[in-house]
């Protein structure tokens, strides 16, 4: 059990620093569409009887990579919708060469937080720290490579190569968290959390801060509420997250009328 | 000619239904595929066929015809991605990601109690995955009333839907409501992915939704040219993928068929590549 909430931590934590990235670079789609091929692969490993992180490490990776080519020369949402459903058809493929699989696929999916061993929490941590480690030594040229392209070329970093690196991120954080809180639900913890930050502060790094702390609670109560109940993590993480992008809009919303009010009351 | 279509393949029943179904989804997906992709919405058209998988699983716990759980939860669901209703891309996008988290978690909550409460234990598959040759003779007029009704609003709103998509202050000037014509196509969207959630899958409707649509806006630029090739070329992707499927019956390895929507989707991608490698021929030329 402890188990449990030591991995569903580092999981929040891995989600709150890149999902900052993700919904700052508009990248919805693509943080949601690479779990669901990286599901793809667990399949396929499974299949071959190799152990299904790597499955989901390489699919995470190609389906990532291939989104970015793709993108290249064609519409980003065609693009990633395109690469997506052909890894899930993938999937499918093997999904049908299974025969007694039912359970191991809605956990895939859906997550199952409590079957993680603690030899798993090791690697996961490690891994987990080297991504959170590259967000923060990369923070900078990300950042502006994320919100003025042009000043950045400008500057010297090169947008291509942070995009490059952006999606190898989403990868390996995705690979490390699908197995906690399952290939459709993930994101939502990625996008969630980081959008509420970012609706109620300004400051980049203090928002990633806050994200991480949202996406903590969001799992935590998560974790919480499906010990108790016994439904599945997926469908409060599903629900948390939510929760925090509504509360986050509104927020944003309360303050920005206020403050127009406020110059209103205060005159010239 | 045996070589392609495997002993029994016209007489098999099944396949009939198959063909049918396939057919009108395919058809549906095409046309309200191109404005999909035309206005941007590759996204909410994924999103609302994950949300589709909600009703799905509804629909089982309620032992109900799942195209009516995929078509109900899919047009309450357009209904409130228009109501978040944010115009830029971006805001939209993560507007439709939350919804469909949320809907989403909401399915496996649905699927957890089907599998522990009634004794249908492939639910998640056949919602996820498709069942194209297991749909049955009396889905047939089923699927007739829930495409006929997204063909027509495409028909109807074909001006402003163009119009809208390519400019929204224009359209506006214009005269159009765009805020209605948004809310219409996401419906009619709803409605296709629905359709191709019986046959396919909710996972791979977004694929005939999305592929033929972009294959045909690779090879043409008029909208009117395109929503009739993505019809066509959606058709017969479904069409030669039942062909296929069938077939596969006898292959290895387990002899029971590989998945319809298995091939639908590859031969999707393979037309798509095959597109981008003759537009850049033309280019070349020109």
């Amino acid at each position: 059990m402890v188990n449990a909430w030591v991995t569903a931590s580092i999981v929040a934590v891995i989600a709150g620093v890149v999902g900052f990235f993700v919904v700052l670079r508009g990248a919805a789609f693509v943080a949601d569409a690479v779990p669901q091929g990286a599901f793809a692969g667990a399949a396929g490993a499974s299949l071959l009887g190799i152990n299904t992180l790597i499955g989901l490490g390489v699919f995470a990776l190609v389906g990532s990579l291939g989104i970015g080519w793709l993108s290249r020369r064609a519409r980003r949402d065609v693009s990633t919708a395109l690469i997506l459903v052909l890894m899930l058809g993938l999937g499918a493929l093997f999904l049908s060469f299974t025969v007694e699989y039912s359970s191991e696929i809605f956990s895939l999916l859906f997550g199952e937080v409590l079957g993680v061993s603690t030899t798993e929490i090791l690697p996961v941590a490690l891994l987990g720290a080297v991504c959170v480690l590259a967000v923060l030594l990369l923070f900078r040229p990300m950042l502006m490579s994320s919100l003025a392209p042009e000043s950045s070329a400008a500057a010297g970093i090169s947008n291509t190569r942070m995009e490059l690196i952006f999606l190898i991120i989403v990868a390996a954080a995705t690979s490390l968290t699908l197995p906690v809180v399952g290939a459709l639900l993930i994101f939502s913890l990625m996008i969630g959390p980081p959008a509420a930050a970012r609706s109620l502060i300004a400051s980049p790094l203090a928002a990633m801060g806050l994200s991480v702390v949202l996406a903590l609670l969001t799992v935590w109560v998560a974790i919480a509420a499906s010990y108790e109940t016994n439904w599945p993590i997926g469908f409060f993480v599903g629900a948390g997250g939510a929760v925090c992008y509504a509360v986050g809009r509104v927020l944003g919303w309360w303050r920005t009328s206020r403050a127009s009010r406020g110059r209103l009351v205060s005159g010239s | 000619m045996n070589f392609l279509f495997a002993p029994g393949f016209f007489a098999s029943s099944p396949v009939h239904v198959a063909l049918v179904v396939g057919g009108m989804a395919a058809l549906v997906s095409g046309v309200v595929g191109t404005f999909t992709v035309l206005r941007g919405q590759s996204y909410s058209g994924h999103a609302l066929a994950d949300l589709a998988v909600t009703g799905g699983s509804a629909s089982f716990l309620a032992s109900v015809n799942p195209l009516w759980g995929f078509a109900g939860t899919g047009v309450i669901a357009a209904g409130v991605m228009d109501m978040i209703g944010i115009r830029r891309p971006r805001g939209r996008d993560l507007a439709t990601g939350i919804v469909r988290g949320a809907g989403l978690g909401l399915a496996a909550l649905f699927l957890y109690w089907d599998t522990t409460n009634t004794s249908t234990t492939g639910a998640t598959i056949t919602i996820l995955f498709g069942s194209m040759f297991t749909i049955g003779s009396n889905a047939v007029p089923l699927v007739a009333g829930f495409g006929v009704p997204a063909l027509v609003i495409v028909a109807v709103l074909y001006r402003p839907l163009l119009l809208s998509s390519v400019s929204a202050d224009v359209a506006a000037a214009r005269g159009v409501r765009v805020r209605l014509t948004g809310l219409a196509c996401l419906m009619a969207i709803a409605l296709a992915v629905s359709l191709s959630a019986v046959t396919v899958g909710a996972i791979l409707s977004t694929a005939l939704l999305v592929g033929p649509a972009a294959i045909a806006l690779r090879l043409t630029s008029s909208p009117g040219r395109a929503t009739v090739a993505a019809a066509v070329i959606a058709v017969v992707m479904t069409w030669l993928g039942v062909v296929l499927a069938y077939d596969s019956f006898t292959w290895p390895p387990s002899h029971d068929g590989w998945p319809v929507s298995f091939f639908i989707v590859t031969l999707i991608f393979l037309g798509f590549a095959a597109a981008q490698l003759a537009g850049r021929g033309r280019r070349v030329k020109g």
